[in-house]
């Protein structure tokens, strides 16, 4: 099987270059087929190496393709190659099964748009780098598809650009997260320059020798690496671009949240969880990022309108759980709920994506109202979505994931207890921000028309993705329920044994949390209500607590300050001389070329006799 | 057979030459102009036929058909040029015609 890895990355960056090329020449019908197809058959052959990973697992659990070797550098050599171990196999299902079902559902939701072909252009590029991404034997081809992600999010999210604001907001995406990224990129180095090898399990394996717990170069690498990481998977203090790039079509932000880009920190910290056990400091400040990004970020939604931001917000509070729970050790939780998280928040963005489309683009819940009766395929799948998000106890799939978060918390003892009372709080705001758009949107009267209407290729997502939100939880049971473990025991050469919990106390009172969420949302808005007045409080988490002003005031401001200051420096002078002189030299020069005819053979007649009487009397 | 001294010749040519320079940069009627050329290049022509004389040699001879010759190939152009600048701008002024300015 590991003869066909190179395929996988491979077949949607040549469906992507195939759709460039061809932009303008193909018709709507080729584009949309070849965008799909090519993520479609890469999810086929991730299927087929997954079966083939499952019946015959390989000797170190890991398959390896080695490419070609990419560039030498002194006794530095770099393969390019693909491993794919149980964690890149969670990866890789998940980019490809659900990135194929949003490449489908965008094929119709797309249709009559500007830009068809260069929209799956972009798509599948995504695609493929988030799978080098997951597929890389080494930290620079990690890197490369690190920088390809962020390159497609920023394409993406300023695809209608045309509108000033959605170009705006992909410079924003891209540049906060560039903050990230050369963190991560001194962190690489720092790992090259003392290691002596970017091969990730190489230098796990070095690193784990070299370096004793709480060693300063570890703390300092697993802390830039951490940077990176907080950058692409938007949180404290980088999570300012995430609201704002729900500019992009409703598609882009579902591949964005679930299957691709921010959940790439989350992957790097579980990749490279040898380090952070190396740094203690490190790992809990991983779990205080994730804990004070799910409050920050459940606070926030709960003050939106917008059915999109508020999705956005709620990513960033969902990805604050899984960063919690690599935090408090709890690795395969953080895979766990990445996976669910991946099925149901597809879901919601898709169906909210449904909505919006019949709606004629409008997304404040408050001119919605009524949708359940008028579209039953989105409401029941939005509803699904919601209640995974919520972690409605028992039936849904976000419920055992959360679960298995927060009973790891649980069970870190010392400071353990407090970021799992984070995680209750969070469960509880989730249970209310969200349930409050589902009545607000799908309950009361009609304030929107609804017109069109969807076909297969929309439903076809929805369902499979709603059942996967309903069932895709049951691979992985808690003690108290029948103590299923299939993921974990697929995760188990890869990631660290998570702490058992055999109290059932956290366990009740987190389902209690959500369902008092959830309870309170159907008392607030069960009956129709008015958009909430402006109050300052209200606007401070409208604004998710005023970062995006801060940063403005600390940051932006300043730059484009001392870039105006600065315009005159010295090497703008330097500059703008050369310009200066050679127009004086032109205006000179210019005044010779009168149009005469007798002027022109006169000082030739001159410039002739000069050069022959030099000539001869030399 | 008596020779045109060599010196004199020479002389003949510069006056020659001379005066056309003169004619080309003094009169401002293009049709002068390019008779003024002319007599700049029979000058030439006087030039070679001298020298050809005083060694013998066919060489001036030939030049002075290769002058003969350019200067016909000249003269049809110039006048094509004259006509069409003349149907441009009325006039015969070379000082007219300065629409290439800088």
């Amino acid at each position: 099987m590991q003869h066909v890895l190179w395929l996988v990355p491979t077949l949607p960056l040549l469906g992507s270059i195939v759709l460039m090329l061809g932009t303008g020449r193909l018709s709507h019908r080729a584009e949309a087929l070849i965008g799909v197809l090519s993520v479609g058959l890469a999810a086929v052959i991730v299927f087929a190496i997954a079966g083939a990973f499952l019946l015959d697992p390989p000797a170190g659990a890991a398959y390896q393709q080695a490419l070609w070797r990419w560039f030498a550098v002194g006794h530095f050599s770099f393969g390019l190659a693909l491993r794919v171990d149980p964690l890149s196999l969670l990866m890789m299902l998940i980019t490809s099964g659900v990135g194929f079902l949003i490449h489908l559902f965008s094929t119709e939701f797309m249709e009559g748009e500007d830009g068809y072909g260069r929209f799956f252009a972009y798509l599948n590029l995504f695609v493929a780098a988030m799978l080098l991404l997951v597929m890389a034997d080494n930290f620079l081809a990690l890197y490369a598809g690190w920088e390809g992600v962020g390159l497609c999010s920023y394409l993406l999210i300023g695809f209608w650009w045309r509108d000033p604001a959605n170009g705006l907001a992909a410079r924003k995406a891209f540049i906060v997260t560039r903050v990230g990224d050369t963190a991560f990129l001194i962190g690489l180095l720092l790992i090259a320059s003392r290691l002596g090898t970017l091969n990730i399990a190489g230098a796990m394996r070095d690193a784990a020798h070299t370096w004793h717990v709480g060693s300063p170069a570890a703390t300092l690498i697993a802390f830039l690496l951490l940077g990176g990481a907080v950058g692409k998977s938007a949180q404290l203090p980088l999570q300012t671009w995430l609201p704002d790039a729900m500019a992009g079509p409703t598609p882009v932000s579902a591949l964005i949240h679930a299957a691709t880009m921010v959940t790439a920190g989350v992957y790097l910290i579980a990749r490279t969880h040898v380090l952070f056990l190396l740094a203690p400091a490190a790992e809990i400040t991983v779990g205080i990022v994730g804990a004070a990004t799910l409050l920050l970020a459940g606070f926030s939604a709960l003050a939106q309108n917008d059915i999109k931001r508020i999705l956005a917000y709620s990513t960033m509070s969902q990805i604050g759980y899984m960063f919690l729970a690599l935090g408090v050790g709890a690795w395969r939780a953080a895979m766990f709920h990445f996976m669910t998280h991946a099925f149901f928040k597809a879901l919601l963005f898709l169906s909210a994506g449904t909505v919006t489309m019949r709606l004629h683009h409008e997304q404040d819940i408050y001119r919605m109202g009524g949708l359940a009766r008028r579209l039953p395929a989105a409401f029941w799948s939005f509803l699904i979505g919601s209640a995974a998000l919520a972690a409605l106890p028992l039936i849904t799939s976000g419920f055992y994931s959360k679960e298995a978060i927060l009973s790891g918390a649980w069970a870190d003892g010392n400071g353990g207890r407090v970021l799992w009372l984070a995680g209750v709080i969070g469960a509880f705001v989730t249970g209310i921000y969200i349930f409050r758009a589902v009545f607000i949107a799908f309950f009361g009267e009609e304030h929107t028309h609804v017109s069109g209407s969807y076909g297969w290729r929309v439903i076809v997502p929805l369902l499979v993705l709603s059942v996967l939100s309903l069932v895709g939880g049951f691979i992985e049971l808690p003690s108290a329920f029948g103590h299923v473990t299939l993921l974990s025991r697929l995760l188990a050469p890869v990631l660290p044994p998570t702490r058992e919990v055999t109290d059932i106390t956290p366990l009740l009172l987190a389902s209690a949390a959500s369902i008092l969420g959830i309870a309170l949302a159907a008392v607030l808005y069960w009956r129709p209500s008015r958009p909430p007045a402006e109050t300052p409080l209200w606007r401070f988490w409208h604004g998710a607590a005023g970062f995006d002003l801060l940063y403005d005031r600390l940051l932006v401001r300043p730059v484009i300050w001392a870039a105006r200051v600065d315009r005159d420096d010295f090497i703008d002078s330097f500059y703008d001389g050369i310009a200066w002189a050679t127009q004086a030299l032109h205006r000179a020069i210019r005044r010779t070329q009168t149009g005469r005819v007798r002027l022109y053979a006169a000082s030739l007649a001159i410039g002739s006799v000069g050069l022959i009487a030099i000539a001869v009397l030399r | 057979m008596a020779t045109v001294p060599l010196d004199q010749g020479l002389l003949l040519a510069a006056i020659l030459f001379a005066l056309g320079l003169v004619g080309v940069l003094v009169r401002r009627n293009l049709l002068f102009m390019l008779m003024s050329l002319e007599v700049m290049l029979n000058a030439a022509g006087v030039a070679f036929i001298v020298a050809g004389a005083r060694w013998a040699s066919p060489d001036g001879q030939i030049m002075f058909i290769l002058v003969l010759t350019l200067a016909a190939a000249e003269v049809s152009v110039g006048l094509a040029l004259i006509l069409l600048m003349h149907r441009r701008i009325p006039t015969l002024d070379a000082d007219a015609g300065d629409g290439l300015r800088g």
